[in-house]
């Protein structure tokens, strides 16, 4: 069958289920029901700390086919994955469904449980490239992975689609009843947000620690109520490795050219006043749009609401600056964010599903005014790819891609219009990850290209003398640089099932072949 | 024209192409395209008929060429054959 | 045509990323660097891409200049029998005499009619970074009708005359006034040297300001990024 946007997908995909297709961006709202708990409540007396991981995995009954999940605060710096993982391989059981928010270099001991069968599924909303996403591209998983959104992923939590057996949260700080925070400890990641809907709803919650606090371990993220057990390890991660990936202005003269262009956009729009709500990815060009609406912010005395996202220092900088009230926080993205959220109450964190969850009863997404955007490829009818490279390998996940596209009142994709060969506008997208009807201009080196659905937006912009074309005019100037690229070949099999944010399946991944 | 010596122009850097060339006693043109699997896979052939073509237009025939590619342009990758083949005349 | 009176980006004639980036900055020139920027051992290879893109990419916003190498350097000749072909804007020319002017003319002159270009459609900017050009810069830039302005090189100078340059400039007043009395003279485009150090927005801002008030219609750069302020500021 064909879905809203015309990507070809089967009824039934053999270790996903049944398909249900992506209907519109906007077509899935309405009475929802959260799914209901099984806990084993705890009587006064008990005892919660653990000696040994292992010791965790007799408490918790791990057995085959059950489905564990972290979370990837510590992003490329996270020890707890591989601790967990190699326990449970030890032990000879199989057919586990890994449920990480996030997955990255330093986790490809599990390409080797994937080749052994004791991992079979992967559930995650945001990947870097790497090992194990190289695996799931060549089809070594069993099941096709789960790329989810990160407000998508605590949906499927809360609304039982997405059924967590015992969470592993790796905690840099925790007492041994249970409560948890991100900013204490030798491994502080700062908030632990996509960590919370996980909490609440799994069967089974271990922290697992290498910082164990006198009671209680305040401020806490996590409270004990949710926590069954506690496990002290040696370490729980690397904290210099959360600052993975690019979190400074870029000093690349073309990404500060297009930021430029991003800003003036912003501003030619009228978004730049009081109560302006923005948020930026961490990417080098992202950034240094950021970077420039501080500068128009501070020239015209404007104060914003608030700053979200995953936040890196310069956000940080821009609060102390007096130019946003506050910062909602769903990641830190280096360690001047978890020492601000930390140490000022005006930098809230929001958990994942406050920060994205479709169907709840309004997420901080909806409140965004402007967001800037990443894409790897757009195409178009402005459909965004950032799941796999033009040749079908999977080099990312959603992440917030499609939920802060959703909510904000402009979203915006700021891009080179080439990278080395590769045209970035493209007839269709290789794999869509956030729909066309949700992305409102595109902002290049070469030129804007405004979504002909945003009409109000083109209008403003034609009174101003800043370059917009139509994308097929952006288009045509990026193939006369680089030629029309070659269709890629996939096979039948399907590797990854890309869910939108609201759980209908947006797109597939095909091995390429 | 006749290759006599190894020669090589351009560069291993970004949006550059390394062309190196030298005799080929077989004789006939032998090709060698290094470059990311993803530029391969969508503009393998274009490089190397940019490549080829600029050749024969020189009025090459027995050469051996090896390319690294860094994601070059069709216009960086005539020029930089057009240099080597140049030098190494 | 005198486009490119505030501002001329420099570019290596040898690096094709920055050949592909030149255009987007918003500069009234691009200047593709044959001379300086570009050793001994690549001149060859440089030439045939900057030949390459002038037929590939799309220039059509911006004012092309070559600088070619002087002409005494051995280079010179085969630069612009094989770019004047491509039909640039303008070219640049090296440690500027009128000796040197008169002969590329007739080059140009020469491939202009062959090739069916309308003539004297190619335009000249000599480079002024020689005490001689110094001294005979109204000569210089009378020597020619194709001459639109001229661009002043003040590393050249300054090490012409083994001076220390600094980022304040006094050791250049004289000279840039001279060359700037002699252009506001004849009507000509005064393009100031660029301000090196491109991460130092606040000291191009002085520099820009200083060059401005003393007459120049312009100001070169060497980063993309120095375009604006330099806009905002010639304006």
């Amino acid at each position: 069958m064909k879905n809203a946007l015309g990507r070809e997908i089967p009824e039934y995909i053999e270790g996903y289920g049944v398909v249900r297709p992506f209907m519109g961006a906007f077509a899935n709202y309405g009475m929802r029901e959260r799914a209901s708990v099984r806990l084993r409540s705890v009587k006064p007396g008990e005892q919660k700390l653990l000696a040994t991981i292992d010791e965790a995995l007799d408490k918790v009954g791990i057995k085959d086919g059950m489905t564990v999940s972290f979370h990837h605060h510590l992003r490329n710096g996270d020890y707890v994955l591989n601790l967990v993982m190699a326990a449970i391989a030890k032990r000879g059981i199989k057919d586990i469904h890994v449920a990480a928010t996030g997955i990255f270099p330093i986790h490809e001991p599990l390409v080797e449980y994937i080749k052994q069968g004791i991992v079979t599924g992967i559930s995650v909303n945001y990947i870097s490239p790497g090992p194990v996403a190289k695996a799931i591209t060549k089809g070594l998983l069993k099941n096709p992975a789960v790329m989810m959104s990160h407000g998508g992923r605590p949906r499927a939590i809360e609304s039982g689609d997405l059924h967590i057996d015992v969470a592993f949260i790796a905690s840099p700080e925790a007492d041994a009843y249970g409560n948890i925070n991100g900013v204490g400890g030798k491994a502080a990641c700062g908030t632990l947000s996509y960590i919370i809907a996980d909490s609440i709803y799994a069967d089974k919650v271990v922290a697992v620690t290498d910082s164990l606090a006198p009671y209680p371990a305040c401020p806490i993220d996590i409270t004990q109520d949710f926590v069954d057990y506690v496990v002290v390890v040696d370490s729980i991660g690397d904290p210099g490795g959360i600052v993975s990936g690019t979190t400074k202005v870029t000093s690349d003269p073309v990404g500060l050219r297009i930021a430029k262009t991003a800003a003036q956009v912003i501003d030619a729009t009228g978004y730049i006043k009081n109560e302006l709500s923005f948020q930026t990815g961490a990417g080098g060009t992202s950034l240094a749009v950021a970077a420039e609406v501080r500068k128009i912010m501070k020239a015209k005395g404007v104060v914003g609401s608030f700053g979200a996202g995953g936040v890196t220092g310069y956000i940080v900088d821009m609060l102390n600056d007096g130019l946003f009230r506050n910062i909602f926080d769903v990641q830190c993205f280096d360690l001047k964010a978890v020492a601000s959220y930390r140490d000022n109450p005006r930098h809230q964190a929001m958990s994942g599903s406050l920060y994205g969850n479709p169907h709840d009863k309004g997420a901080i997404v909806n409140n965004l005014d402007v967001m800037i955007l990443g894409a790897t490829e757009i195409d178009l009818d402005f459909n965004v790819n950032v799941v796999t490279g033009s040749d079908g390998t999977i080099m990312g996940a959603s992440g917030g891609h499609n939920d802060t596209a959703a909510g904000a009142k402009l979203a915006m994709v700021v891009t080179n219009l080439t990278k080395g060969r590769l045209p970035v506008v493209k007839d269709k997208v290789t794999t869509v990850t956030t729909p066309g009807e949700t992305i409102d201009v595109l902002v290049t080196e070469r030129g804007i290209a405004v979504n002909p659905r945003r009409q109000d937006l083109l209008e403003k912009l034609k009174e101003t003398d800043l370059p917009v074309k139509s994308i097929e005019e952006l288009k045509e100037i990026s193939e006369k640089m680089t030629g029309k690229p070659e269709p890629i070949e996939f096979t039948e099999k399907i590797v990854a099932v890309v869910e939108y944010r609201d759980g209908t399946v947006i797109d597939v991944v095909r091995q390429p072949k | 024209m006749k290759i006599t010596k190894a020669a090589q122009a351009g560069a291993s850097e970004s949006s550059d192409i390394l062309i190196m060339v030298m005799p080929n006693e077989e004789g006939g043109i032998k090709l060698e395209l290094d470059s990311k699997g993803v530029i391969l896979k969508q503009f393998g052939k274009q490089i190397e008929k940019v490549i080829r073509e600029k050749i024969e237009e020189m009025g090459v025939q027995d050469i051996v060429v090896k390319a690294k590619d860094k994601g070059a342009l069709d216009y960086t990758i005539r020029a930089r054959v057009q240099a080597a083949i140049e030098r190494a005349i | 045509m005198k486009q490119y009176r505030k501002s001329i980006l420099f570019v290596s004639g040898n690096n094709p990323k920055m050949l592909q980036d030149a255009p987007i900055f918003g500069s009234d020139g691009v200047v593709f660097d044959l001379e300086q920027a570009v050793a001994v051992e690549e001149k060859d290879s440089a030439r045939l891409l900057v030949k390459e893109a002038l037929r590939f990419l799309d220039y059509s916003g911006v004012d092309v200049i070559i600088r070619i190498n002087a002409l005494d350097s051995g280079y010179g000749e085969q630069d612009i029998e094989l770019i004047a072909r491509e039909r640039p804007f303008a070219v640049m020319i090296p440690k500027a005499s009128p000796e040197q002017i008169t002969k590329i003319e007739s080059k140009l002159a020469k491939i202009e009619l062959e090739e069916g270009f309308p003539a004297e459609s190619i335009k000249l900017i000599p480079v002024i970074e020689t005490a001689y050009a110094l001294q005979y810069v109204h000569k210089i830039i009378t020597s020619s009708p194709r001459i639109t302005g001229v661009f002043f090189n003040a590393e050249g100078l300054t090490a012409d005359f083994g001076m220390q340059r600094t980022k304040k400039g006094e050791e250049i007043i004289y000279a840039r006034s001279r060359i700037v009395v002699a252009c506001r003279a004849e009507k000509l485009n005064a393009i100031d040297t660029p301000f090196l150090d491109s991460n130092d927005y606040e000291g191009l801002e002085k520099d820009c300001y200083r060059a401005r008030n003393m007459g120049f219609t312009g100001k070169a750069a060497i980063d993309g990024r120095q375009i604006k302020i330099i806009h905002d500021i010639f304006d």
